[in-house]
């Protein structure tokens, strides 16, 4: 018996054992998958809660229900991947040994990683919005605000979802103009990036809704420390800006199992082929979605391009064919603009995002580049798709390469 | 693309003014790449960043990141930042004769 670990049951890990177990032959191939959690987070979902459009029973499903028969489920912490033995050691002592291996463990924040973001003012005056502890604290600290400075930051990229930040101050400006305090609260979103986004026409045009909705933008400020006592983020060239509500993107980093194993970079993400999504260490060790190092985004969206690309490499390695299948580096971001409306963006490695219609060319019904109700509305038709299709590793009508058709240059 | 003549050498930059081909690079060029920055003086503690990052490159064909040279203690992340103002991980590539760091999103 061959043995296939996939170690991460999150968005990527879900897919691939989805698409796997019905083709891999069961009396040749045991496919084990394992996880330390059994909830499941719809993390697109955590953007809502702080604004209570959704809760938490809104955004979470048990594990369990996305598994197919056959597969073996373990859930589990993981000690060790031992490349040079072909075997991972779990928590428990358990050791699992492979043939081939899909790392989808993801990344995480890691606030600690910033002096000062981690001390008095920790969820007390200090939210993020990337854990079910974050979202849910700021749903309840937003209930009671009367006012004041709310400041968005970004501490380093690369983070997952780079437009959520974006949708956050959009949102924001939306929620506090329901609640009519928009005019007591002043938003300033601080970024590291030299705009509001890095590709230039997406940044122009996020750039004039920041100046349309009255949100600052302070760009090219990398956070060095924050000062919890008096409420104030520091540049590491020693620029300060104050808060009294302080919204964070912490660093994002891999595993820490990922540094432990050796096979990790600074932020402990795998240095991965950006095509063929192999390990650029190991032949038989595959990587994807938040974990590799690639230059593409960190998001839902690109676990599932990837996952059409590792479907094919992986059974394509099995056979001793050649890696054929290349990823292109596709995204697709809905973003939340307020009002019920959202922008879409369509772009991959070299494709900067486009105006035009998506994903019929000329038809749509989505609007590129563009703000629409529609998207909006496909914004919040994603969950379901997300949880009846998407993990089941369903074919959805959006190719994993980008098309140019119905794209304006 | 773009050419310049810096010490009795032709050397090319590309459209975004980074050096077409790191191996030509000598410390007169980073001198003068340096002044365009707004580096008066290159000091031995900028030489010690630009020369770890041609190293790496070198070796392994990639810059390292601000986190890398902070946590090899070849410079904190705050000295980092005095010796660059502004945008130390692009400055300091740019002197070095490196290509542009490549961003993600």
């Amino acid at each position: 018996m061959k043995h296939l670990v996939i170690l991460g049951a999150g968005t990527a890990g879900t897919i691939m054992v989805n698409k796997l177990a019905p083709v891999l032959d069961s009396d040749e191939w045991q496919i084990t998958i394992v996880d330390q959690h059994e909830t499941h987070y719809y993390q697109p979902g955590l953007l809502f809660i702080p604004f209570g459009i959704y809760t938490k029973k809104d955004v979470i499903k048990p594990k369990r229900d996305f598994f197919p028969t056959g597969v073996e489920v373990v859930f589990s912490g993981i000690e060790l991947i031992e490349p040079g033995k072909n075997q991972v050691q779990l928590s428990d002592g358990k050791v699992l040994p492979y043939d081939y291996l899909i790392i989808a463990t993801g990344s995480r924040i890691n606030p600690g990683e910033t002096e000062g973001l981690q001390g008095d003012g920790w969820h007390r005056n200090i939210f993020d919005f990337y854990t079910i502890e974050g979202a849910c604290g700021l749903a309840h600290f937003l209930k009671y605000w009367e006012g004041g400075r709310m400041v968005l930051n970004i501490v380093e990229m690369p983070i997952k979802c780079p437009v959520a930040p974006l949708e956050f101050v959009f949102l924001a400006d939306w929620w506090f103009t329901e609640q009519g305090i928009r005019d007591k609260v002043e938003i300033e979103f601080v970024t590291p990036l030299p705009g509001a986004f890095t590709k230039p026409r997406a940044s122009k045009l996020f750039g004039d809704f920041l100046d349309k909705k009255n949100i600052k933008l302070t760009p090219d400020f990398s956070t060095g420390s924050v000062d919890a006592e008096n409420n104030k983020i520091i540049s590491w060239d020693e620029r300060e800006v104050p808060y009294d509500l302080l919204v964070t993107i912490p660093t994002n980093m891999g595993d820490e199992l990922i540094a432990r194993s050796g096979l990790g970079d600074e932020l402990n993400f795998i240095p991965t082929d950006k095509h063929t999504l192999q390990s650029k260490a190991h032949e038989n060790i595959f990587v994807i979605g938040d974990a590799t190092d690639l230059p593409s985004s960190k998001a839902g969206s690109v676990a599932h391009f990837q996952a059409d690309i590792l479907f094919e490499n992986l059974l394509s390695a099995m056979e001793g064919r050649p890696l054929r299948a290349k990823y292109d580096g596709h995204a697709n971001c809905y973003i939340e603009s307020g009002f019920g409306k959202g922008i879409l963006i369509d772009f991959n490695y070299d494709t900067e995002p486009l105006p035009g219609k998506f994903p019929l060319p000329g038809i749509g019904p989505f609007s590129l580049l563009e703000e629409t109700k529609m998207n909006h509305y496909g914004k919040m038709m994603f969950r379901w798709m997300y949880w009846n299709l998407l993990l089941k590793g369903s074919e959805l009508p959006i190719e994993s390469q980008m098309l140019m058709a119905g794209k304006r240059v | 693309m773009s050419q310049k003549e810096i010490a009795g050498q032709t050397i090319e930059f590309d459209d975004e003014g980074y050096m077409v081909d790191h191996t030509a690079w000598n410390r007169e060029i980073a001198a003068v790449l340096a002044q365009e920055e707004g580096i008066e003086t290159l000091t031995d503690r900028h030489f010690d960043v630009i020369e770890f990052m041609r190293k790496e490159v070198a070796e392994k064909g990639t810059a390292p990141s601000i986190r890398r040279l902070n946590k090899l203690n070849v410079v904190p992340t705050k000295e980092l930042y005095q010796l660059f103002p502004g945008g130390p991980a692009k400055k300091a590539a740019r002197i070095a004769g490196l290509k542009k760091p490549e961003g993600c999103i």
